[in-house]
């Protein structure tokens, strides 16, 4: 395999604003008519004076920080010109040579172990207008346009060619994804949150960058398919040439975009329009109210709660599924809640598609209380948490509606004497030495009692009343 | 020094249609305008850039959302519109 080099540019949007970055639109568009949501700032209208959304720089600090990046003394907006339907103004307020922040790392964990990769500088920006296309892109004969996202604010990652695969690719959105949740300053659930465009070269050749990914998995979609792209090129001998593809997403492939030379000419210069903005002195208020972060917290979780590392990577992935386990483990034991919320009730919802909110924590308690009392099995404790997810109800009710109460010894007992006396035949395989003759018989009980026996109560009885049973050889 | 391929260019990208005689206008009006600013090499290197005339710093809003215009307001000056969408041209 030669070796692969990948660098991302990620746009996410600062979508917890309640208003846009240099006007007073409010964020909250997502399920409105288009065009309504806009003012003359964000139609680029003549005269209009944007002005700075004061938390907007906060919450990139905020970011900057938490991706260990060095804040500089000061920062501008410019100015970078070029010509699309979706950009009103002509140009779109962005930074270039003093951005927010630069040199910071994510610590990502790889499959050979963590690796930091670093982050190249973060800058703000203003989000263009929705292009609706009428029909497909190559055939549509105009494009619609809904500036409701216009001068959204947005921040933009940009790392060093430090990735070397699509999915560790992919685990970094997904580790950037899960800060800026705990930053409370990016909701993912929104359309349009984040875009990423990628670079990847293979074997020392020259870059692609593909352009236009909007989902997690289509970043991963969309370097696997390049990838493969690039070593036909090489293994037909055929060089790879530096250019910008367009990902589709529908179709999982990318397009060369055929663009004219020297088009990258945006002629940026300062925006006159807004004044620099020094941060230094705003930094370390800012530091005092940063969130614990996903790696803090895992580290605390192992430490704290005495869990696994693997329970804890996962319980952190998110902050929602972080704080239901740390409800759930002072009531029950922390790695029995740690097990059952990470392997089972994880499981279950993510075959649902439904995350943790679909969940009451106070319901995952009553379960385990169970379970340690033993008044159910696990297999029930298993359906007792479907039934929640599928029905809703209480644990107690689903527990009683489908008789899922372990049952008593004696009834188990007097299950397996029925078994073993309507079983002779069984019997005797068994003191033959026939192993499988024990599970027939555990099975026999468990019809009985309707599966509500616990298997392993039933096999340890079973062995010791067929110890005491008659064995007809020995006798004869 | 601009050329007349620099010229020709820029009119691409302010997507302005020039006619030969504009390009030759222009290309002679930018080189004048270009040594005026030369004059500016002169300062010595250790004065600080000016990034912004006013002196100001950090002026800022609050997050808080208010009015946005109607939506017939704001395609009120459109050429083109369907559906409540501004109608655009076709870009590949």
């Amino acid at each position: 395999m030669k070796e692969v080099i990948i660098g991302l540019e990620v746009h996410v949007q600062l979508n917890k604003l309640r208003s846009k970055l240099f006007c007073s639109c409010s964020t909250q568009y997502h399920d409105s008519e288009p065009d309504t949501h806009t003012c003359p700032v964000c139609l680029g209208l003549p005269g209009a004076l944007p002005v700075t959304n004061g938390k907007a720089v906060d919450n990139a600090i905020k970011v900057a920080l938490a991706l260990n990046c060095n804040i500089e003394e000061w920062t501008m907006f410019y100015r970078k010109n070029y010509y699309y339907p979706d950009l009103v103004k002509g140009f779109q307020i962005s930074q270039y040579d003093y951005p927010i922040a630069t040199n910071g790392s994510i610590s990502l964990d790889t499959e050979d172990g963590e690796r930091a990769i670093r982050i190249k500088r973060v800058h703000m920006e203003e989000d263009p207008g929705r292009l609706v296309h009428v029909g497909t892109i190559d055939k549509s004969k105009y494009s619609l346009i809904d500036y409701n996202r216009s001068g959204v604010a947005l921040l933009e990652v940009v790392t060093e060619p430090d990735l070397r695969t699509p999915k560790e690719a992919r685990l970094f959105l997904n580790k950037l994804k899960n800060i800026l949740e705990y930053l409370d300053v990016f909701d993912s659930s929104l359309e349009g949150s984040l875009r990423v465009d990628a670079n990847v070269s293979i074997a020392g050749g020259k870059r692609a960058e593909i352009k236009n990914i909007s989902s997690y998995k289509g970043v991963e979609k969309a370097l696997l398919f390049e990838i493969v792209r690039q070593n036909n090129l090489v293994r037909r001998g055929v060089k790879v040439v530096q250019e910008t593809r367009h990902f589709d997403e529908v179709r999982g492939i990318t397009i060369s975009l055929r663009t004219k030379e020297g088009e990258e000419d945006y002629r940026y210069f300062p925006e006159p329009d807004l004044v620099p903005i020094t941060i230094r002195d705003r930094v370390d208020d800012i530091k005092k109210t940063l969130p614990e972060l996903p790696d803090a917290k895992r580290q605390r979780f192992a430490l704290q709660y005495g869990i696994s590392d693997n329970h804890a990577k996962v319980l952190i992935s998110e902050l929602g599924l972080a704080n239901f386990f740390e409800t759930v483990a002072t009531e029950v034991d922390a790695n029995l809640s740690a097990t059952w919320i990470a392997d089972v009730l994880k499981g279950e919802l993510n075959y649902r598609d439904l995350d943790i909110s679909a969940f009451s924590p106070a319901h995952m308690v009553q379960i385990l209380q169970m379970l340690k009392k033993d008044t159910i099995t696990e297999k029930g404790a298993v359906q007792v948490i479907r039934t929640l997810l599928d029905e809703g109800g209480t644990p107690s009710e689903i527990v009683k509606r489908k008789g899922l109460l372990k049952i008593a010894a004696d009834v188990s007992e007097n299950a397996v004497f029925e078994v073993l006396a309507e079983n002779p035949a069984a019997v005797q395989d068994y003191h033959d030495g026939k192993d499988e003759a024990l599970n027939f018989l555990v099975g026999q009980v468990m019809k009985k009692t309707r599966g509500r026996a616990d298997p392993r109560t039933v096999s340890k009885l079973l062995k010791e009343k067929l110890q005491n049973a008659p064995d007809n050889h020995r006798e004869a | 020094m601009i050329t007349e391929e620099t010229v020709d260019h820029l009119g691409w990208l302010a997507r302005i249609k020039l006619t030969e005689e504009q390009k030759e206008k222009f290309t002679d009006q930018l080189n004048s305008i270009l040594g005026y600013f030369e004059k500016l090499d002169e300062v010595e290197a250790d004065v600080p850039p000016t990034h912004h005339v006013l002196g100001l710093t950090n002026v800022f809003r609050d997050d808080v959302a208010g009015q946005s215009i109607s939506q017939e307001e704001a395609l009120g000056n459109a050429p083109k519109k369907e559906r409540g969408y501004f109608k655009g041209p076709r870009i590949v």
